[in-house]
């Protein structure tokens, strides 16, 4: 089945066959690699989305219920050129090291920030805790959200 | 010649400050290419069918069926290869494909290939398989009976007849676990069109893979060229041959290139595992707490092949006693083969095991004797100039265990329980936990790591630098997999050359030779090491040519004065410099286990506070502060994200994370099953550095992957034993452990 759907802003068409994932839907045929899969059951968050509004792990959503939504993956939140304010901070704080949970919690966290510009440190950990990160112990994702969310104060 | 008004200015990102890493920009906007992101024109993919069983034999085998599947285009099983049979990283022991016979659960039988990974997998069920299964051996205890095993290890040192005034004696397990790298095994191989093969896949050593790849292929070892790859973690995981000979095999054959990519319910048997370990233990201590004799048997499963169990069981035997010193040392260790999937390199590499027992120990002897923890330790501390209390070598390098402890004991206590918001309560937003009856615990682990190669291995790394008017390039074959290589490498070379432009170039087996593995706590050692000895050696013979004394990104330098510009000095001929780094020698031991089996080590020590709900039996780990021996700190934003990272992996060994296996088979094969912690698991960690200059090296420094994860573990053990009063033998300690404890 065809389904039409918006993605970073783009109107896009993508041919579904049944039951593949909107992850697989943006990396194997949208041509969009950056959000992951590392776990594709829903625990680890490295292919979270922006969904009508609403942070999913893209690996849980059927491609084929997208019909008509609205999705911004890690691709549509900033460029190498223009990075976004979580981008920044990540980087600025040593926060990305194998990388590969990056996309999930910028996507995650600049979603929290739109919502919330100001959270508190709890705020943030429990936003993000359905985001993994295996290699930084998440100190310093910590300091630079906080960081953030005192910058923007 | 000219001349100019240029001032020398120091070069921004050198040693000591911790500039912003290259790859990190594409890492956050998505666009960095992972090896499972790999495409290539006209590729085909490739899926594997694995035993079901942890030991049975496969009375028939036929993948005619798979070929009746429309879209697969080729099948390949052990009958196919066409070199040797097997592989290892130190002996070939496993087969490429089971050999007649499966001996763990999950041992790759087949691959199809096909147009797609869908199809590649229906075609991987269309295969005929039928199996007569066998009594697997997957108890560690009953394999040592028998002597199943693949190495063991004898320490003898010292008189086995003296006493201590104090006796204190243990059993303890820790239990299996997963390095859980997020991104999950992938490779790309692309054939050559020339009978050899281009292989893109996660790797920590390229040259370890290439030399177990291209005799199975029966080709020339410039045949095949293993290029680093983009991976998400490694962590000891991507150290072994998983995919890779059956990427080549299945490129050569179709002469298409051929992508694999496991998914995670896959990767958790398509790499080794944390050795899982029993442990006794006796030790005797005088009436100062001094250790006069200790004496420990340890079993560590190394599953059904030998993987790196070798050089695991070695190191397990080695710091069976930590960084402590004891003239009476008298340990037998085994690596056990059974039929459990293959255990191998995890970080802390088998002193993460016996950390567990040799601190806990140490907690059992300050009890009996009324010492404080770390006074114990401290009384006992092992430092330069003293012996190995193991193998007896004398430690000639940096080992400032005491200084450690000290700097431990002068940081601050974590706060009280702030008991108003649950979300700083063992139950979390869960609500199950009441505040009045939580009880705090404070706990230490302070532990020894050999870093690089040890035993005789012929450890070294390969760099060539390449200067040009734009500035430099550094080659090597290192792997970086998330730990900031790539920053350390060009941190050096501008140390060097006050250069800032600096490259590095991640080049494949067939460019230059082998960094070694990205493991063992060794690339800022080694490579790191390589890459500044290979530019002083550059630098002075430019400098030598030239006439000057000294060297920037504007030229060569003399009395203060630019005397030659940096696109003279590369226009007068080629400026590269290739050079192979080893680390002092060292040697295999004798059948005591006495010797110089070692170039260097690290210790660490932890402090771990944590918050217990006795009644439900969970666990909150408030704060986690380390000390840690770096040697010399050459980027600080690095090395605390090494320690943090770290610390947090042996915090989840010692709260979360267990492979379950029944009867070999894993049942949590999947991160439902199987937690990691997350960010509301994750303490609060608070670091600080001692640096004692190691005797080789780049500028003293020295590694530290792996002492976090060691050291953080029993620590965290230790301070749940000291909030509820209970002995817990086991990690992870869960919730039925401290329950009625």
């Amino acid at each position: 089945m065809i389904v039409s759907f918006t993605v970073n802003g783009e109107e896009r068409i993508a041919n579904v066959s049944g039951p593949e994932s909107l992850l697989t839907v943006l990396r194997e045929e949208l041509g969009l690699p950056g959000s992951k899969n590392a776990c594709e059951q829903g625990e680890c968050g490295s292919c979270a989305v922006v969904l009508d509004g609403a942070v999913v792990t893209s690996c849980l959503v059927m491609a084929a219920d997208c019909e008509g939504s609205e999705v911004t993956t890690v691709e549509g939140i900033g460029s190498d050129r223009e990075l976004h304010a979580v981008q920044q901070a990540l980087l600025d704080h040593g926060a990305v090291q194998c990388g590969f949970c990056t996309p999930g919690f910028v996507v995650t966290a600049a979603h929290l920030f739109e919502e919330n510009p100001h959270p508190s440190s709890d705020e943030i950990k429990e936003a993000l805790s359905g985001n993994i990160c295996r290699c930084t112990g998440y100190g310093a994702i910590a300091r630079a959200l906080e960081e953030l969310a005192e910058g923007t104060a | 010649m000219t001349t100019s008004p240029i001032t020398r200015k120091r070069v921004r990102g050198g040693v000591g400050d911790s500039p912003l890493r290259i790859d990190g920009i594409p890492k956050v906007t998505g666009n960095f290419a992972y090896a499972s992101d790999l495409y290539a024109d006209g590729m085909l993919w490739a899926a594997t069918l694995r035993s079901p069983h942890a030991r049975a034999r496969i009375t028939k085998l036929d993948t005619a069926p798979a070929y009746a599947v429309g879209g697969v285009v080729l099948v390949l099983t052990q009958e196919d290869v066409v070199g040797r049979p097997g592989f290892g990283m130190h002996v070939p022991d496993q087969p490429v494909f089971a050999d007649g016979e499966c001996n763990y659960w999950g041992e790759p039988i087949a691959v199809v290939v096909a147009s797609d990974l869908p199809t590649a997998k229906l075609g991987v069920e269309a295969i005929d398989v039928e199996f007569e299964e066998l009594e697997p051996l997957t108890d560690m205890e009953e394999a040592d009976a028998r002597d199943s095993q693949t190495r063991r290890m004898k320490i003898r040192r010292g008189d086995r007849d003296v006493e201590g005034a104090v006796v204190v004696e243990g059993y303890y397990e820790v239990g299996q676990q997963d390095q859980a790298p997020l991104g999950n095994e992938a490779g790309l191989a692309i054939p050559d069109g020339d009978g050899g093969v281009d292989l893109y896949a996660v790797s920590q050593w390229v040259h370890s893979d290439h030399w177990q790849i291209y005799p199975c292929l029966d080709i020339e070892p410039e045949q095949v060229r293993c290029h680093p790859v983009g991976m998400g973690g490694a962590f000891g995981a991507r150290e072994d041959v998983s995919m890779h000979i059956h990427l080549c095999m299945a490129a050569l054959r179709t002469g298409r290139p051929i992508k694999m990519m496991y998914d995670r319910a896959e990767s958790f048997v398509g790499h080794v595992h944390r050795h899982p370990a029993r442990m006794w233990y006796r030790h005797e201590a005088d009436n100062q707490g001094r250790l006069v004799k200790v004496e420990a048997r340890l079993i560590l499963d190394g599953g059904a092949y030998e993987s790196s169990s070798n050089a695991v069981i070695a190191n397990a035997a080695y710091f069976a006693v930590g960084p402590y010193r004891c003239d009476n040392v008298f340990v037998d260790a085994v690596a056990a083969k059974t039929n459990n999937p293959p255990a191998g390199a995890m970080r802390g590499f088998g002193g993460v095991q016996t950390a567990f027992a040799h601190e806990a120990q140490m907690d059992k002897l300050a009890g009996e004797l009324g010492l404080d923890p770390l006074e114990i330790r401290l009384r006992n501390a092992l430092g330069r100039g003293d012996a190995l209390n193991t193998s007896g070598q004398l430690i000639e390098g940096s080992l400032p265990t005491a200084e450690l402890i000290n700097e431990l004991d002068a940081m601050p206590l974590a706060e009280p329980l702030d008991s108003d918001d649950a979300r700083h309560l063992p139950g979390g937003t869960g609500l199950t936990t009441d505040p009045r009856h939580v009880r705090r615990g404070v706990g230490y682990g302070v532990t020894l790591k050999n870093l690089a190669f040890s035993e005789a291995f012929d450890d070294y790394s390969d760099v060539r630098i390449v200067l040009s008017p734009i500035g430099v390039e550094v080659y090597t074959a290192a792997a970086e997999v998330g730990q900031g290589m790539v920053t350390i490498i060009q941190q050096l070379a501008r140390e060097v050359l006050q250069i800032e432009q600096v490259a590095v170039v991640w080049a494949d087996t067939g460019v230059i030779g082998s960094a070694g593995s990205t493991s063992a706590s060794r690339q800022t050692q080694m490579t790191g090491g390589a890459t500044h000895q290979c530019a002083i050696e550059l630098r002075e013979q430019i400098l030598a040519e030239f006439g000057g004394d000294d060297l920037s990104g504007e030229g060569v330098w003399k009395d203060g004065e630019l005397i030659v510009t940096l696109h003279e000095v590369c226009e007068s001929g080629p400026r590269e410099h290739e050079i192979r780094y080893r680390h002092p020698e060292t040697f295999a031991t004798d059948e005591n286990g006495q010797g110089d089996a070692h170039p260097a080590w690290a210790v660490a020590a932890h402090r771990a506070v944590v918050d217990v709900d006795p009644e439900l039996g969970l666990v909150r780990v408030v704060q986690i502060d380390a000390v840690h021996d770096v040697g010399r700190l050459l980027n600080p934003v690095a090395a605390l994200g090494q320690i943090e990272g770290g610390t947090l992996q042996g915090v989840g060994l010692a709260t979360l994370e267990e492979l379950v296996l029944d009867r070999g088979v894993i049942k949590n094969a999947n991160f439902t099953d199987y937690l990691l912690p997350t960010f509301l698991d994750a303490p609060h960690v608070e670091v600080k550095w001692v640096e004692e200059p190691e005797r080789w090296g780049p500028l003293g420094a020295k590694g530290i992957g792996e002492p976090p994860t060691i050291s953080a573990g029993p620590a965290v053990a230790a301070a749940i034993r000291n909030a509820i009063g209970a002995d817990l033998i086991r990690v992870p300690i869960l919730p039925q452990h401290i329950v009625g404890a």
